[in-house]
């Protein structure tokens, strides 16, 4: 016997939300309000990598549709969109990290100072194209072993121990001041990387992605798995770096790309719908399905 | 635990409800009946480990004497007179860290290659079932085929030269087969360490621009350490309990029988035994018939045995006691 059915009347209009204040052109209010990171000047903005009609596929499908973007040192540039729009795919294009992936496919060029990453060793490329993922994966040795292990200078460790010369030293040191990780751990380098805090740990592997001394830095929503805190934390940090290194971000957090990008490029299902400058493309955006996404109409 | 303040409790009268375990008696009978033989085999299982271990104790203990570790076995129809087992136990030894200095770096370069390579598919293919084949043949069939492969007279530096080829019975040839049953125990152990590593790792050392075999190197296989030495000690309880190896490869001779009188190398080719096989000599199957001795090494042999599977526990579910078991690795491995 089928269950009583409930009816609900309707004695109640619906509720609906009261439309928020708009600007004339369809943006949230005060926009300037919401940057709240400091933004150190940079010095200069010089286009590194340049992706000039980018198809990419897995098998016979092509998630990343006719791409092409610039990437300039000083700048951080933010692959915003939703699920599935290709924003990761592109970003481990960048230093072929796709490859790695059985089936997966190219056309179009990708130019890293002019020469296509295709003509480059894989691995030179990887470190001057290095990478921050979305989980913290710092690897099971100490603080110190995890960003040595990235030096391109390492010899490969022999014997017991991994030789501690001044210079690599010096490298570590290094590189964990430029990603803010130096004073919380200096007295501990020995610690075990497991042991540290998750914001730690992405700070870690963004220490390790730069002590490879990259040219480029491709960060995969690298906050989405950390709190508040060590979010504020990471993007000051990403903000600062983008004076020495070409900065590319994927978030979904769309204040996250307010916040640090200089330069926003929007996917959708594939396609670049569009590309500028942050201020633009959050206040001004060209495009309906830009309008829609970045007032929540979908995503 | 020590050290955790415990939260409020709610006030006294307030109803609280615990779970109740379910009642066995609402179940059908048959289900009853099935309950109670999973019980029974359970603790019949139980009852069985006990009482090897206890009537080896009562056994062994009994006619063990310390002096049986620092005599040689005798040859002689009277039990006290029959010496101890010290080179037996040498003889364990020598063909344990033989076979597994050999299956280890081997068992974990095949496991390597299998969890991050096997290309082509039809090689990755066949080098499974050969790990297969070799960990379901019996080691008395490996002996055998080991003694043909090994008495070749080409082969005589690793044994001893005969008339017409070599004699093929020695510390060396052993230890060679040993490796062997030894060796799918390592591959198994370190393969499932490696599937279990999540691929972020690879990846985040990809992303650094390292080649697969750094990678391997340097990360994959630091980082599974325990399951490496789980299986390495699970390989070493295989060599040290097998009998039919040491009968036929290594001769089971009384004492240890070094060749030529050369120090080191001399005992490697000679002929000798192990605990297993002297346990055997002297069980009422064997020339020697001496049971109290048998008893005695049996004792020690379970007892090493045991202590092994503890140190393999400790390792694989070490996450309770991490701090020792990583301690212990450490000594183990060498490596911080």
């Amino acid at each position: 016997m089928p269950p009583p059915v409930r009816r609900i009347a309707l004695d109640r209009e619906p509720y609906v939300a009261p439309p928020r204040p708009r600007s004339q052109n369809g943006a949230a209010e005060a926009p300037a309000q919401r940057r709240s990171t400091a933004r150190p000047p940079v010095s200069a903005v010089q286009e590194r990598m340049r992706l000039e009609n980018v198809w990419l596929a897995y098998g016979e499908n092509w998630v990343v549709r006719d791409v092409t973007l610039p990437v300039r040192q000083g700048e951080v540039l933010a692959l915003i969109g939703a699920s599935g729009s290709g924003k990761t795919t592109l970003l481990r294009s960048l230093n072929r990290l796709t490859e790695i992936t059985a089936g997966a496919s190219r056309a179009g060029r990708i130019l890293l100072d002019g020469t296509d990453i295709a003509e480059l060793e894989v691995n030179d490329l990887r470190r001057r194209i290095s990478m921050v993922f979305q989980q913290p994966n710092p690897f099971p040795m100490s603080i110190f072993d995890n960003v040595a292990y990235s030096l391109a200078e390492q010899a490969p460790p022999r014997g017991r121990r991994r030789r501690r010369t001044p210079e690599i030293e010096q490298a570590v040191t290094d590189a964990l001041a430029r990603a803010g990780l130096h004073d919380e751990v200096a007295g501990d380098l020995d610690r075990p990387a497991l042991k540290l805090s998750g914001g730690q740990q992405q700070r870690l592997c963004i220490a390790r992605a730069l002590a490879a001394r990259p040219e480029v830095l491709l960060l995969d929503e690298p906050c989405s798995a950390l709190d508040p805190i060590s979010t504020a934390t990471i993007e000051e940090l990403i903000v600062g770096l983008r004076e020495s290194v070409a900065v590319v971000i994927v978030t979904h957090n769309l204040q996250q790309a307010f916040r640090v990008a200089d330069h926003v490029a929007f996917m959708h299902l594939g396609e670049l719908i569009e590309y500028g400058p942050s201020r633009q493309v959050f206040d001004r955006p060209l495009q309906q399905r830009t309008k829609d996404y970045i007032s929540g109409a979908f995503g | 635990m020590a050290g955790v303040a415990l939260g409020p409790a709610p006030p006294p009268g307030t109803l609280t409800v615990r779970p109740r375990r379910e009642s066995v008696a609402a179940w059908p009978l048959v289900d009853r009946a099935w309950y109670g033989i999973a019980w029974l085999t359970g603790i019949g299982l139980c009852l069985t480990a006990l009482s090897i271990v206890a009537i080896m104790l009562v056994k062994g203990v009994g006619y063990l004497n310390l002096a049986d570790f620092t005599s040689p076995p005798a040859a002689s129809l009277q039990q006290n007179q029959s010496g101890g087992f010290s080179d037996p136990i040498i003889g364990t030894l020598i063909v344990t860290v033989i076979g597994i200095v050999i299956a280890a770096p081997v068992g974990v370069a095949i496991a390597a290659w299998l969890a991050e390579y096997a290309r082509p598919s039809w090689l990755a293919r066949t080098v499974e079932s050969a790990i297969e084949m070799l960990a379901g043949t019996p080691s008395v069939v490996l002996a055998i085929f080991g003694l043909a492969v090994l008495s070749q007279g080409y082969l005589g530096f690793l044994s001893q030269g005969a008339a017409r080829g070599s004699l093929g019975e020695s510390f060396f040839n052993a230890g060679i087969v040993m490796s062997l049953i030894a060796l799918p125990l390592v591959v198994a152990s370190t393969r499932e360490g490696l599937f279990q590593l999540p691929d972020r790792l690879r990846e985040a050392s990809y992303a650094l621009g390292k080649t697969r075999a750094t990678t391997i190197r340097c990360v994959l296989l630091p980082a599974i350490r325990p399951s490496m030495a789980s299986g390495i000690v699970l390989g070493m309880g295989r060599i040290i309990g097998d009998t039919a190896i040491i009968t036929i490869v290594l001769g089971a001779t009384l004492r240890n029988e070094p060749v030529n009188g050369v120090p080191v190398i001399g005992l490697l080719r000679g002929t000798g035994s192990t605990l297993t096989s002297y346990v055997f000599y002297n069980s009422p199957a064997g020339e020697g018939n001496s049971h109290e001795k048998a008893y005695a090494a049996a004792f020690v042999l379970l007892v090493i045995v045991l202590a092994l599977n503890a140190l393999v526990t400790r390792l694989t579910h070490g996450s309770g006691e991490r701090g020792r078991a990583l301690r212990l690795l450490r000594f183990l491995t060498g490596r911080v």
